[in-house]
């Protein structure tokens, strides 16, 4: 067990928009190595009262730009005198990973609301790339965008289940059944599902412990112990 | 083919021309197994993962098995290396049946042999990725033994492998005891197998535990645990400080 190893969120972090805002998903697996050091982390950051980031990759980097984007649009918000923007958010977390490409080894999804844009979210992988999936007719965009080790278990996933013009409600159970199958084979993901809520009204946070994940292929329903499947198995002898 | 003189040659590359069928690093992976010695024998548990590098690819693969009569062998590390030691074992216990005297290896014999072959296998630069739990009773004497893949063995009361070392003997060295019923060993191995689901990242949620005693072995069916995450710090654990984990 390599404890020097660095922390990293070998993860998966989901961010989904829809008619009105956007859900933002992750898992809550911090790994030391092959050791989980933190079983219930929140991978889910905020930025400011209306943009939130998930964050990926080394936990230290994805920290300190976090950290940094939110000193920055502070700043920026007492000068413009209103909520920032989503896509302001974003191309600072987009400057700030591509110009330390070379030391920084984070993927990030800044996803949020604001006034002008509605729900947006951004992808902002390793080298500092930021993606916006393009307007699609009038309808407003619902782009699913996932990064993160998990990801890859993701793709056959959303290329399936995706759909245009999603409630808030379909949506986030969308995320929830996304992250929670690659819990199921993703070694590196694992533990709680957070989301996060983004609209016009606010910010809402839930919570899904790991007992309360669906389960699926080759996985059994939980037990208490082995011992009261032997004893439910041997049924006490009827008496007359 | 490369002729080597071998006084000065990198004792590495001599057997490079051999180099066939090494197991360099290993890669369908079991982790941990869990042994210990209670009133009756033994008892042993393991995860039924089968993890392709960070990958959970196989979720109901048997990591231990009975051997023989009297002893129950169970691995983690490269599954097809363990495949092969079990092919091994059908054959030592193949020929000893044939002998038909009346005697049978009980587990010391079988931990011996499976000693050598680990070590002399080291030896070769060709080890078996494997490390394991060998348990069994003959004569009313309970034996637990483990061997690693460079042929470390040693026995215990109580045995792990892997991430179990780390994680799980510190509790069996805290609340194992001499005499253990069989309720309480089932407790006590479902206490380590659940603190290895939460913290240790190639542990799957599905595991058997085993018996072997002088009547014999039983496999139990897959299960899975009950996992706790209710802690009131779990659900908000942020709120002192936004942007921590």
């Amino acid at each position: 067990m390599d404890l020097n190893a660095p922390h990293t969120m070998g993860t998966t972090i989901i961010g989904v928009t829809y008619n009105g805002g956007v859900v933002l998903g992750a898992d809550s697996r911090t790994s030391t190595g092959m050791y989980v050091a933190n079983r219930a982390s929140d991978k889910i950051t905020q930025l400011t009262d209306n943009v939130y980031i998930c964050r990926s990759g080394s936990a230290a980097d994805s920290q300190i730009v976090s950290d940094y984007v939110r000193y920055f649009l502070h700043q920026h918000t007492i000068q413009l005198g209103q909520p920032a923007t989503v896509k302001v958010a974003a191309n600072l977390v987009r400057l700030v990973s591509y110009n330390n490409k070379n030391m920084l080894e984070t993927g990030l999804i800044v996803g949020g609301w604001d006034k002008y844009e509605g729900g947006k979210i951004y992808a902002i992988p390793l080298g500092g790339t930021i993606i916006e999936q393009p307007f699609c007719y009038w309808s407003l965009i619902t782009s699913p965008f996932i990064t993160g080790s998990g990801s890859t278990y993701l793709y056959g996933f959303f290329d399936q289940a995706w759909k245009e013009g999603m409630t808030k409600d379909e949506a986030e159970q969308l995320v929830v059944k996304a992250v929670s199958l690659a819990i199921a084979r993703d070694g590196a993901s694992g533990g709680v599902i957070r989301t996060v809520i983004i609209n016009s009204e606010g910010v809402t946070r839930n919570f899904y412990p790991g007992d309360s994940l669906p389960l699926w292929h080759e996985e059994l329903p939980p037990q208490n112990s082995l011992l009261e499947l032997l004893h439910s198995s041997s049924p006490e002898p009827m008496n007359v | 083919m490369q002729l080597m003189d071998s006084s000065h040659s990198n004792p590495m590359s001599l057997c490079s021309q051999a180099d066939s069928q090494r197991t360099l690093y290993p890669y369908v992976t079991g982790t941990s197994v869990i042994g210990v010695k209670y009133k009756d024998g033994i008892l042993m548990a393991a995860d039924m993962g089968g993890s392709y590098g960070s990958t959970l690819r196989y979720k109901s693969v048997e990591r231990m098995k009975p051997i023989g009569k009297h002893s129950l062998l169970g691995a983690s590390g490269e599954i097809s290396d363990f495949q092969e030691i079990l092919h091994y074992l059908d054959e030592l216990i193949l020929y000893d049946n044939m002998w038909d005297d009346g005697n049978s290896l009980g587990p010391k014999e079988v931990h011996s042999y499976l000693t050598r072959v680990m070590y002399n296998r080291r030896n070769k630069f060709n080890p078996l990725w494997n490390s394991l739990v060998l348990g069994g009773v003959k004569n009313g004497q309970k034996y637990l033994g483990t061997v690693s893949m460079i042929g470390v063995h040693f026995e215990d009361n109580h045995v792990a492998t892997g991430f179990g070392n780390h994680l799980a003997r510190p509790i069996l060295r805290d609340e194992w005891h001499e005499d253990l019923s069989f309720e309480d060993g089932v407790k006590l191995l479902e206490k380590c197998m659940r603190v290895l689901l939460y913290r240790d990242r190639s542990a799957v949620n599905k595991l058997q535990i085993a018996k072997i005693t002088e009547e014999g072995v039983t496999i139990s069916q897959p299960y899975s645990l009950k996992t706790f995450w209710g802690f009131s710090a779990f659900q908000n654990p942020t709120v002192g400080a936004e942007g921590s984990w």
